[in-house]
């Protein structure tokens, strides 16, 4: 971690305005070598890894949209996995059935999940808590029998899903204008794969600097103030109705947007994809990414991804068993995620200075 | 500039004609070995099949101590899906683009292999003798690259749906089907087989795969009065409903279909007095049925059960499935001989002639060619009596020549 380089005299870091904390400068040198990271992937990797990493991003991107609900806002979600499950279906008819690009349905997905997200967010005012996780837990177990049920089977193909990009065999297109195949020196198999990891690290890329926006904003700040205490936001004026099912509404968008994407890169869906599993399974990358700290999304995502593969390598019968020990060390090791880690190493660097 | 020109346009000419040479593709394969993926469910609610992968394992094993095939040993590496499709994607390519596997064996299951029928045939990777009985591996107009193994499971329907008809013809029918393609492909099959009689089908009852048991499916089954019980049931839901019918006196001609036929993991769970009368169809031989006893393939893969797998149950059809499956794969390895391109594979596959594969029931052998992907394709109707499978009728056919 940079974060342990102590041969920056903390004094270089030394801020003049006293509101910015030590170590303030690690962030942005963070983020652009992840970025860089990331960008060097598909000229570097081959095809599984790529959509490996596709992976980590389109959960990176869900992990975020619950971070602001439950990190930033404060309300509890197990149902996440209902948006994307929304969004996954709203992209795979779309290009299946009427022929969309994938990229055109990442906004109709968004503004459905919204919807969705936002008249959720109605009931959900009237819970706090355990029971609002109660109730989203309800949402994420019934949204797979939805998905089943006979009357929805012709838009959702039933138990059986939808598989996309029927006329090309199985693979999304590539546009012409970006020479995918030369650019990373793939053949015209890997290319939608590569073009998809593509277009999610821009979405994850948007989505990222649109919430930071958001959270430092007002809007961010009144979200962040009914977390904190919710009384004394009402009587500085907050209107914690709307601030709240604004909450709930664009998170299920960000999150809508994942399940097109995550659509896009699996080029299957089936209700049995969005099991009550995915809702606990990004919470838990919430929680090992830092909650409240959004680019601690990028470890969950990774997490959620390689853990249980290594699990599974350990020993195909206990998988379950050893992911448990994994996560259980890392609340051990992190209590706060690896988000609260690397604040606690920051600090530590403002101390000694 | 002349001469890189023509530098460029030898280059290119080579590189064309390096591609034509190149259409074979050789993957997964050196002097030394050959390397084979699975994809099994090891967990979930389909664990039951995890014992054919394991079965498979040992047997390549037992191949690979004896010097393998062709002077090569085989690299089996199997994964888990946990019988879910998404995952199932994921272990597909994780064989085939960072495993570099030369063919995927035995994946099993019919979402899962749904999953990735496309991908394998886009990428024209062998997704051989698949561990499941739809009828749409069976396609090599559109999905040249995939093959069946097993019978199909309308073919198998239509024989349940003939019995009934010649010997119970007033039956009243209750259906129970797995909500899933598998299922579908059952009671399609059954239904078309029926015909006009499809209207004496008084019941019938879906379940989902993510269902913790079938006991109200059963019970609302019995208060249809139906006299005849179509089971068209995974392993652990099949035990659920035989013990549950058996609970609840009810006591329906009960046919069960063939993929949970296994006396180890399906009856006697279930309780083998609850299992008395059960009727299906089956190909291969009943590990615990006596009259196949002192049968040489029987002996032979009880040697081969006490040496490599000593934990593995003796009792189950699906070790028996698992040890046929393999020898089945190691006869195309043989007669592809050194020519282990994936294309060449693919052709032996589709040109076995009258091979009898061990455990099968006598009589049946396995053939196939480029347009029949349906590799066993004859049955015979079987009862059981309390402790094991008893063979009636004669072997029924639909063996293309």
């Amino acid at each position: 971690m940079a974060t342990t380089d102590t041969t920056v005299p903390a004094a270089a870091v030394e801020p003049a305005a006293p509101a910015k904390p030590a170590g303030a400068w690690l962030g942005p040198v963070g983020l652009a070598a992840l970025a860089a990271v990331l960008i060097a992937v598909p000229f570097f990797a081959e095809g599984f890894f790529v959509f490996q990493t596709t992976k980590i991003l389109y959960y990176a991107i869900s992990i975020m949209g619950l971070n602001l609900l439950t990190g930033i806002n404060g309300q509890f979600s197990l149902g996440h996995g209902a948006f994307v499950a929304v969004g996954a279906y709203v992209t795979a008819v779309l290009v299946e059935f009427y022929g969309m690009n994938f990229i055109a349905t990442l906004p109709i997905c968004a503004l459905v999940c919204f919807c969705f997200g936002f008249l959720f967010g109605f009931p959900a005012l009237r819970l706090e808590g355990i029971y609002l996780a109660l109730a989203t837990f309800a949402l994420a177990v019934a949204t797979p029998q939805i998905l089943k049920l006979s009357p929805l089977e012709g838009i959702t193909g039933g138990v059986q899903g939808i598989y996309l990009f029927s006329p090309t065999f199985g693979e999304p297109p590539v546009p012409s204008w970006f020479p995918v195949q030369q650019l990373f020196g793939v053949d015209e198999f890997d290319a939608g794969t590569y073009w998809v990891y593509v277009v999610t690290l821009a979405v994850a890329a948007a989505v990222y600097w649109l919430l930071t926006n958001l959270v430092k904003s007002r809007t961010g700040r009144a979200m962040m103030a009914i977390r904190d205490n919710p009384i004394a936001a009402r009587s500085m004026g907050v209107d914690a109705r709307f601030y709240k099912t604004m909450a709930f509404g664009i998170s299920a968008a960000v999150v809508g947007v994942a399940g097109g994407l995550a659509a896009a890169s699996t080029k299957f869906v089936a209700p049995d994809s969005f099991t009550f599993f995915l809702s606990v399974s990004l919470l838990v990358g919430l929680v090992v990414g830092g909650v409240g700290w959004l680019p601690g999304a990028i470890v969950g995502g990774a997490f959620i991804v390689f853990v249980p593969n290594y699990a599974e390598e350990i020993s195909k019968g206990l998988s379950g068993a050893f992911f448990g020990v994994f996560l259980i060390l890392m609340i051990y090791v992190a209590p706060n995620g690896v988000g609260g880690l690397i604040r606690a190493a920051a600090g530590r660097l403002k101390r000694s200075g | 500039m002349t001469f890189t020109r023509t530098a460029l346009a030898t280059t290119a000419a080579a590189a064309l004609m390096a591609g034509a040479a190149a259409a074979q593709t050789v993957v997964g394969v050196t002097d030394a070995s050959i390397k084979i993926g699975s994809i099994n469910p090891y967990s979930g609610p389909a664990s039951a099949y995890g014992q054919i992968g394991e079965t498979i394992d040992k047997c390549f094993e037992m191949v690979n101590a004896g010097g393998g095939i062709n002077g090569r040993t085989i690299d089996f590496i199997a994964y888990d899906d946990g019988y879910q499709p998404p995952r199932t994607v994921e272990q597909a390519r994780k064989l085939v683009e960072s495993d570099k596997v030369a063919l995927i064996f035995q994946a099993l299951g019919t979402p899962t292999n749904s999953a990735i029928h496309r991908y394998m045939n886009a990428r024209k990777v062998p997704h051989l003798f698949v561990a499941t009985g739809a009828s749409k591996w069976g396609d090599p107009e559109n999905y040249p690259w995939t093959m069946g193994w097993q019978p199909n499971y309308p073919t198998e329907a239509k024989i349940y749906a003939k019995y009934i008809q010649d010997n119970l013809p007033d039956a009243k029918i209750a259906i129970l089907y797995q909500n899933d393609d598998y299922g579908k492909d059952y009671l399609n099959g059954f239904k078309e087989g029926l015909g006009d009689a499809a209207s004496q089908i008084v019941s019938e009852m879906p379940y989902e795969v993510a269902d913790p048991t079938v006991d109200s499916q059963v019970i609302s089954m019995k208060a249809s009065g139906a006299d005849v019980f179509f089971n068209i049931t995974t392993p652990k839901f099949a035990a659920q409903a035989i013990k549950k019918a058996h609970e609840i006196d009810w006591n329906p001609t009960h046919f069960l279909n063939n993929v949970s036929i296994s006396v180890g993991s399906v009856l006697k769970p279930a309780g083998l007095e609850a299992s008395k009368g059960l009727i299906t169809v089956g190909y291969q031989m009943d590990p615990t049925d006596p009259q196949f006893a002192d049968h040489p393939e029987r002996v032979e893969w009880v040697e081969f059960m006490n040496e490599w797998y000593p934990d593995g149950d003796q009792t189950s059809s699906f070790t028996a499935y698992g040890w046929a499956a393999c020898q089945t794969m190691i006869h195309v390895l043989e007669q592809s001989g050194d020519d282990l391109s994936r294309e060449n594979i693919m052709e032996q596959a589709a040109n076995i002639r009258n091979l009898r594969v061990p455990m099968l029931l006598p009589g049946i052998t396995i053939n196939t060619s480029p347009t029949d992907f349906n590799p066993i394709e004859s049955m015979q109707l079987q009862r059981f009596n309390g402790e094991s499978w008893e063979l009636f009728g004669d072997l029924i056919g639909a063996e293309s020549s």
